[in-house]
């Protein structure tokens, strides 16, 4: 393992300037750097979580420029010049994000493992469609699991933040 | 864990050609890695380098001319389910995109890229094969077409040579009185079983002029399957519908199904002629 890990002298590296959560971070990265990796390790994010770790559970979500992706399989090289967001960037001046505070009130969440995937996921669904059915809610968080919940009361957080949302 | 490996950033298709040429089985394209990058996790494969080809410009684009839809390879699913163009000509493949693994994989993953890693539960492949389509595959000293009939070689292999990318798909646009239909089913994260159907009328709209079944996931490959369009072509859409059980019987018999973990032979054959039968009336009613 150790001569694997160890980094070769003619190692190619990628210079990288990445926003997260509004912060601009100069990093220098190797191509198999994963973003899961790098955001959690060298920049000590450790909302999105390794999971499945084969883009299927969605807890290693981040967004990039706004859209979703599996962390656990993006090389970090991907988010050249992107915008990411995580999970700690989603409060303003201490004041938690309405799918957060709606997660909170309706028991959203157990163990909370998934959360951070499951609330950046809403995010953008609520985005592209503030009052979503609750079938679309399901079309599109397919692909986030919860071992805890069962689902409901997740999608029941989802309309309640949908609504205040709405205003 | 992603073992170490080079990253080449080619910004024409000839230039990644070159490079493909030059380092031969070592180096693997790579696109939007929703595939590739599951397997060189798992060290399944390795590759000394990967040729990113997102830096290609013009490849991610859909067009319609002269009567064809032009999809370019790097298009994402995303991409493809929001089309204009593919949701007003090709709503059912639009329909398909939108449905493909989930949110994260159709903003990331590729339509070229899925088509050349060949993995057996995809659900592109088999709706490709009954829009006829043709998918055109460059190298350095030009292109050429390959209808998509002969793409799939088996599980993971195309007919791809090792220095071709492709770089476009192209749709005929259907014809009137035409219908297609593209059915899943699977209650894992891949799909199990999937059926596609294309059906056109003849001009008085009472019988088949044109039928095109395929099935995939249940085998090795996405497969068209002639005897089931036989028994459909050329009949009133009142005794095809007859004749239905009995193709969905031919579909399920020549799609060379196995048995595995997403289920036995016979139960993806069964479920083979269920979804046929679904995607018949459901084709009908389109090209009426």
């Amino acid at each position: 393992m150790a001569t694997l890990m160890s980094k070769p002298r003619d190692a190619q590296t990628i210079s990288l300037s990445l926003a997260v959560n509004g912060k601009t971070y100069e990093l220098e990265v190797e191509p198999h750097e994963l973003l899961l990796d790098v955001v959690r390790d060298r920049l000590g994010l450790t909302g999105a979580k390794r999971s499945c770790d084969v883009e299927v559970c969605g807890a290693c979500r981040l967004l990039l420029d706004g859209r979703p992706v599996s962390s656990c399989a993006l090389p970090a090289f991907e988010a050249r010049g992107k915008e990411v967001q995580t999970i700690e960037g989603l409060a303003e001046n201490g004041k938690l994000h309405p799918l957060q505070e709606a997660f909170i009130e309706h028991g959203g969440f157990q163990c909370g493992f998934c959360t951070p995937g499951m609330i950046l996921a809403a995010k953008v669904m609520l985005e592209e469609n503030p009052d979503p059915t609750e079938e679309h809610i399901k079309h599109f968080m397919h692909g986030n699991i919860c071992r805890c919940t069962g689902y409901k009361k997740i999608i029941e957080s989802i309309l309640a933040a949908a609504k205040k949302m709405r205003g | 864990m992603l073992r170490r490996f080079r990253l080449e950033e080619p910004e024409s298709v000839q230039a990644a050609a070159q490079l493909l040429a030059r380092y031969g089985e070592s180096a693997r394209i790579y696109a939007g890695g929703t595939e590739l990058l599951l397997v060189m996790k798992e060290g399944l494969a390795h590759y000394e380098r990967l040729v990113n080809v997102k830096k290609i410009p013009n490849l991610d684009q859909v067009r319609q001319d002269n009567g064809v839809i032009s999809i370019g390879a790097l298009s994402t699913h995303r991409q493809l389910s929001l089309s204009p163009a593919a949701q007003r000509r090709l709503p059912a493949f639009a329909a398909m995109e939108a449905n493909v693994a989930n949110v994260r994989v159709r903003e990331v993953g590729t339509i070229g890229g899925n088509l050349c890693f060949a993995e057996p539960h995809a659900d592109p492949g088999t709706m490709l094969l009954v829009l006829a389509a043709r998918l055109v595959a460059a190298k350095e000293a030009g292109s050429r077409e390959i209808p998509i009939d002969n793409f799939f070689v088996d599980a993971y292999e195309t007919r791809l040579e090792p220095d071709e990318i492709l770089t476009e798909i192209r749709v005929p646009l259907l014809p009137a009185r035409s219908g297609v239909v593209y059915l899943k089913f699977g209650y894992l994260e891949r799909p199990s079983v999937g059926v596609a159907l294309f059906l056109s009328l003849n001009e008085n709209a009472n019988s088949i002029a044109e039928a095109r079944v395929a099935v995939g996931c249940v085998g090795p490959i996405p497969k068209r399957i002639q005897e089931a369009e036989s028994l459909l072509k050329g009949k009133s859409v009142d005794e095809a519908s007859r004749s239905i059980v009995e193709a969905g019987a031919a579909a399920a018999r020549a799609s060379r199904a196995i048995s595995d973990l997403h289920g036995s032979q016979d139960y993806k054959e069964h479920i083979v002629g269920v979804l046929l039968k679904r995607a018949f009336q459901q084709a009908v009613e389109q090209c009426r």
